[in-house]
């Protein structure tokens, strides 16, 4: 059986330019470039599009493209699926994917317009008047009163307060690399917000950036102890995922060396295999079981996150989840990253983030526990606007992977699984990840975040709001364009021109 | 002052209040006795006259705290019908809920300006104690339930004032044109407050005019908030309804949550609504920097943003308050025991001789309240 | 040429001050009316009770002299001329102020002097004899405001790029946004005449006053937002 396919990509090397100095050949841990009889080569069937020799050729001599070549064009059987098909005739695998799906399924934050003041209120100018995003999160205080002195009272529940409404999404030690965690600690502290541990336990290094971290406890329980649970500012506790809701985690052996394995408590080169569901919880009770043994655990000081994929009954889930006790309900799109998923599942399983947050929010409302709980949405927030949008929608933060992925170097090649990662972001391999500085990621995400405040800050302004409070769930300042009158009942906007 | 009609008829297609949301400007005034002083309401219609380039001719109002004091332990709820059926289906519901102790047309007198009026009633009323008693409500919570109820379900009939000793006063034209229409000169208040309208986008309903009330509370306010959806849809989820998509509507709202349902103090409220920025909370003694921040954090849907400027009616009292940036204009000041508020100084000038005149900061409430003797 | 206000709405009054024939118009009895001094040329007008909003606005080439207090948005965008109150001064006060000078005998409200400009040697000054409200001198470009009374509110030059504040006291102002300097003793010259002129105008003994401390607030640059942008073209 001929089992051949042609290459997806091909590596253009521009002859003139190169002076065959090698380092695409060292930087590649695809092996894709060689040397041979004084000059260059290349294997175009291992290349990833990674663009890390695209990235550091000096002479930019290097390009890469995607192949022309075609198979009968059909738009029921695409390429992809026959690729596929070929893949798993050959293999009899499951595929497996990364990052977040790349599939064409509407983004309705394209799709959402934002409002500006004219005339009839004034804008605010960001850049010179004060414009407010501090955010807090967490339960709010139903009951208010004096004491005898006359001072306010308020019963004060475990809060993160944030000076953006920012925060950095779950990333395990294992599934990204060490410095990947400390650029993410580093700038988070500097940002005053939070990264999170994700579900790979905390590495002893990484616990002086205590008042910046939330550490995560899923179903696999790896590295979760004493200590680690009062490592964080917060826990969250991960139901699900939105680029595999329904699905576990699996962290090969092969990412499982010496650091994984002291920091997740189990032995080198094993499987690390979450189990689908907590198999403490099969039911929705059970769920306030885990919130309060972890309250219990943690002195009732620190807010308790649940997070979970946005599916199809997210509303009466998410109801559920604000009834059990927890503080923070965090929810997370199907359009969210991955470091490893079944490619079915990614591309198929869950709903769309903006309908899920619309649809928790509004019904949180209607049951008048929205100030139980606060929410934080991932799943993908690629851009200030869609911080905003998700703002007033009715989120209360945003949790970003794969935008910070990308400030560290991430060129979203969907690759992760392999564990190669020429930019040392998703792999154990020293050699790469020594590539990433975890002080110069870590300005990089400073950056980032500080421009996309500055960003949030100038729309807020030009609305006239001029604290970030009055954005959420402030849905009259949206309109939508280009969408159903279902779309538009669900999404709980008027459509513009309205 | 040069009074100019607007020709409405062009957009009489448009919306009815409620059904869109309208922006509008305007003006506001209003005075308070400490002493409880009744006083005529000639001033007040004199005073928001001052400020006619403020309105546009599309809604005008007052409230007039005091002023029946022959009924002073019955809710007086003053009502706008479209016809005589909306009348009799709402008289049903009143009856069955109420004991009404009198009822009557508010006299008008016919004025070239004010047209399309609509039947205007008042009533005096108790609940009925067997009603009260089922419900298992406060008297307060009874009453406010019951008209929201009526502004809900009863079609063309709408309850614009529902406190006790106080009323509401509003139609579609110019304040002093609405103020005569009232034969207000008959009435005489220890606290009046008064607005001008300027919306943007509607042909003017009279329930949409200021003040709007609630119970005791009324608010005549200025300025197009920013906030409004995010204020909507919190107080929403406390089962108030806001049927006329308007900031004052919101506005009030908030207010009777914060001061009736969960009794914070009108200082606090102002706290709430229109408090200082976390640049100079932080810098705050940390006994005041807490109280802002658990104020701050457990309300925080209710910060208001964008201009504003109010005047809150209630019983035995007034509070004037500013949006934090003061981006609206407003002036206060005193004569004896009144405390006059506007938007603008000459509309204060316009009827009193003040030995004290000055501008609150934004975000600092002005708030008088009755002597501790006076009886009302 | 004396002209009672009383009753007379905005448009006739302003049209009988544009129609008075010589340079000095007195109005009394105003309250409320907009827009005074508006498109007049080459007269001094003396006005008592309350002006209304927008006094002065695009003044140029005339004085305005107030015997009471004044409204919002007074000199909006004032070219040249000299408004002088005896009073206080509401909100806004010089918005968008080319050239000319104000005074003022009392306190003024919110954001005086909010973007005044200067061009040349057109600089417009603002002498404050009382105390200013929050956002004094916000996105201040050019001129020169001056704070007798030395009480600043909040927010005071946020956005300044351009222009001078000065402000009498013994404690440096507090909370300045990080791009405004703030020289500690500041020369007192260039401000001397305005000073005395404050003086001749409101029969004030300034003496004292000129050789009180005064802290002077300059932005420290004159692009203060170049390095907010990245320069990636979409």
């Amino acid at each position: 059986m001929i089992d051949y396919e042609y290459p997806e990509y091909e590596v253009v090397r521009d002859e003139r330019r190169c002076t065959v100095c090698r380092l695409c050949e060292k930087q590649c841990a695809f092996s894709v470039h060689g040397f041979a009889d004084g000059r260059m080569t290349a294997d175009p069937a291992q290349c990833v599009n990674c663009h890390r020799c695209v990235a550091v050729c000096p002479t930019h001599a290097l390009k890469i493209v995607k192949s022309d070549h075609c198979f009968k064009p059909s738009v029921n059987f695409t390429a992809d699926l026959m690729h596929d098909v070929y893949a798993q005739a050959a293999t009899g695998g499951v595929l497996l994917s990364s990052m977040g799906t790349p599939k064409n399924y509407p983004v309705y934050f394209d799709k959402l317009l934002v409002n500006a003041s004219q005339v009839t209120n004034p804008p605010i100018d960001p850049l010179r008047e004060p414009m407010e995003i501090r955010t807090f999160l967490g339960a709010k205080s139903e009951t208010i009163g004096y004491d005898e002195a006359g001072k306010i009272c308020v019963e004060r529940k475990p809060t993160l307060t944030l000076d953006t409404p920012i925060l950095f999404s779950a990333m395990s030690y294992g599934s990204i690399s060490k410095n990947a965690h400390e650029a993410l600690a580093r700038a988070a502290a500097e940002l005053g917000t939070f990264y999170n541990t994700g579900e790979g336990g905390l590495h002893q290094d990484f616990y002086r950036f205590k008042d910046n971290t939330i550490v995560q406890v899923a179903s696999g329980r790896f590295g979760v102890h004493a200590d680690y649970l009062e490592a964080g500012t917060a826990i969250e506790i991960k139901i699900g995922q939105g680029a595999k809701p329904g699905i576990g985690g699996h962290l090969p052996g092969a990412k499982i060396g010496e650091d994984v394995s002291k920091t997740r408590m189990i032995p080198r080169g094993t499987d690390a295999i979450s189990p689908a569901p907590h198999h403490d919880i099969y039911s929705i009770e059970d769920l306030r079981q885990l919130v309060y043994s972890l309250k219990e655990a943690t002195d009732y000081k620190k807010p308790i996150i649940v997070k979970i994929a946005a599916v199809h009954n997210i509303a009466a889930i998410a109801s559920g989840i604000a009834r059990s006790g927890a503080d923070i309900i965090a929810i997370d799109g199907m359009r969210g990253g991955t470091g490893a998923a079944p490619t079915r599942i990614r591309d198929n399983v869950g709903i769309p983030i903006e309908l899920a947050l619309a649809a928790v929010d509004s019904r949180l409302r209607e049951e008048g526990i929205r100030n139980r709980c606060s929410l934080v949405v991932g799943g993908s927030i690629r851009s200030s606007a869609d911080v905003v949008k998700a703002l007033a929608l009715g989120a209360d933060a945003c949790y970003i992977g794969t935008a910070a992925l990308l400030a560290l170097g991430c060129h979203l090649c969907r690759s992760c699984h392999t564990g190669k990662c020429n930019w040392g972001i998703a792999t154990q391999n020293p050699e790469l990840v020594k590539r990433l500085d975890p002080a110069e990621g870590a300005r990089r995400l400073v950056n980032l975040v500080t421009a996309w405040n500055r960003e949030i800050k100038e729309m807020m302004g030009g609305m006239g709001i001029n604290s970030i409070e009055a954005l959420k769930g402030n849905r009259l300042m949206l309109r939508a364009i280009g969408v159903t009158e279902k779309e538009l009942e669900i999404l709980g906007v008027k459509h513009a021109g309205e | 002052m040069n009074h100019k009609t607007i020709d409405v008829s062009g957009v009489a297609a448009h919306n009815r209040e409620g059904e869109i949301r309208i922006p509008s400007g305007c003006a506001i005034s209003g005075f308070f006795s400490r002493r409880g002083r009744r006083m005529s309401a000639d001033g007040i219609v004199q005073s928001i006259a001052y400020m006619h380039d403020r309105s546009n001719g599309l809604g005008g109002g007052f409230a007039g705290y005091g002023i029946y004091p022959e009924y002073k332990d019955q809710y007086a709820l003053h009502i706008f019908y479209d016809d005589f059926e909306a009348r009799e289906n709402c008289e049903r519901f009143l009856n069955r809920h109420f004991d009404i102790v009198n009822l009557s047309r508010i006299p008008t007198r016919k004025h070239p300006r004010i047209t399309d009026e609509p039947l205007i009633w008042r009533y005096f009323v108790t609940p009925l104690a067997t009603k009260l008693a089922e419900s298992q409500l406060g008297e307060d919570e009874f009453v406010c339930r019951c008209v929201f109820t009526v502004n809900a379900k009863y079609d063309g009939a709408y309850v614009f004032s529902s406190g006790k000793n106080m009323g509401v006063f509003k139609a579609v034209g110019y304040p002093e044109d609405v103020g005569e229409f009232y034969r207000l000169d008959e009435y005489r208040g220890h606290c009046w407050t008064a607005h001008g309208r300027y919306p943007t986008n509607t042909p003017g309903w009279w329930g949409g005019a200021h003040p709007f009330s609630l119970l005791d509370y009324t608010v005549v306010h200025n300025g197009e908030i920013s906030s409004y959806d995010c204020n909507r849809r919190y107080m929403e989820s406390y089962g108030y309804r806001c049927t006329l998509q308007t900031d004052t509507e919101v506005i009030t709202y908030i207010i009777d949550y914060l001061n009736r349902k969960k009794g914070l103090r009108f200082s606090d409220v102002a706290r709430v609504i229109a408090p200082p920025f976390w640049s100079q909370i932080d810098n705050l003694p940390p006994d005041e920097r807490e109280t802002f921040t658990d104020l701050r954090n457990t309300f925080s849907p209710l910060l208001i943003t964008g201009p504003f400027s109010i005047i809150l009616g209630f019983s035995g009292g007034m509070m004037a308050l500013n949006d934090r940036l003061k981006l609206r204009s407003m002036v206060a000041a005193e004569e004896d025991d009144v405390t006059y508020i506007a938007s603008e100084e000459c509309a204060i000038r316009a009827i009193a001789n003040p030995s004290k005149v000055w501008a609150p900061r934004g975000g600092e409430p002005v708030i008088v309240t009755l002597d501790e003797d006076v009886k009302l | 040429m004396q002209i009672d206000a009383q009753g007379l709405d905005f448009e006739t009054l302003n049209r009988k001050i544009k129609e008075t024939a010589g340079g000095a118009v007195s109005v009394s009895n105003l309250l409320g009316q907009r827009y005074i001094g508006s498109g007049v040329r080459n007269k001094k007008l003396t006005l008592s009770g309350i002006p209304g909003n927008a006094l002065g606005a695009y003044l140029h080439t005339c004085e305005i002299v107030v015997h009471g207090n004044v409204q919002d948005a007074v000199g909006d965008t004032m070219n040249d001329g000299r408004i002088v109150v005896h009073g206080n001064a509401g909100d806004a006060l010089g918005y968008a102020m080319r050239g000319g000078e104000i005074f003022i005998r009392g306190n003024v409200g919110y954001r005086a002097g909010i973007h005044m400009k200067a061009y040349g040697d057109v600089v417009p000054k603002i002498v404050i004899g009382g105390n200013a409200g929050d956002f004094l001198g916000e996105y201040q470009a050019g001129g020169v405001i001056v704070v007798l009374g030395g009480q600043i509110g909040h927010f005071t030059a946020t956005g300044m790029h351009g222009g001078k504040i000065y402000v009498r006291g013994e404690k440096a102002p507090a909370d300045l946004p990080p791009q405004v300097s703030v020289t500690e003793h500041a020369d007192v010259a260039e401000i001397a005449p305005l000073i005395e002129t404050f003086g001749k105008l409101f029969s004030v003994d300034v003496a004292t006053l000129l050789t009180d401390r005064y802290f002077l607030l300059t932005p420290s640059q004159a692009n203060p937002y170049h390095a907010l942008y990245c320069n990636r073209s979409l």
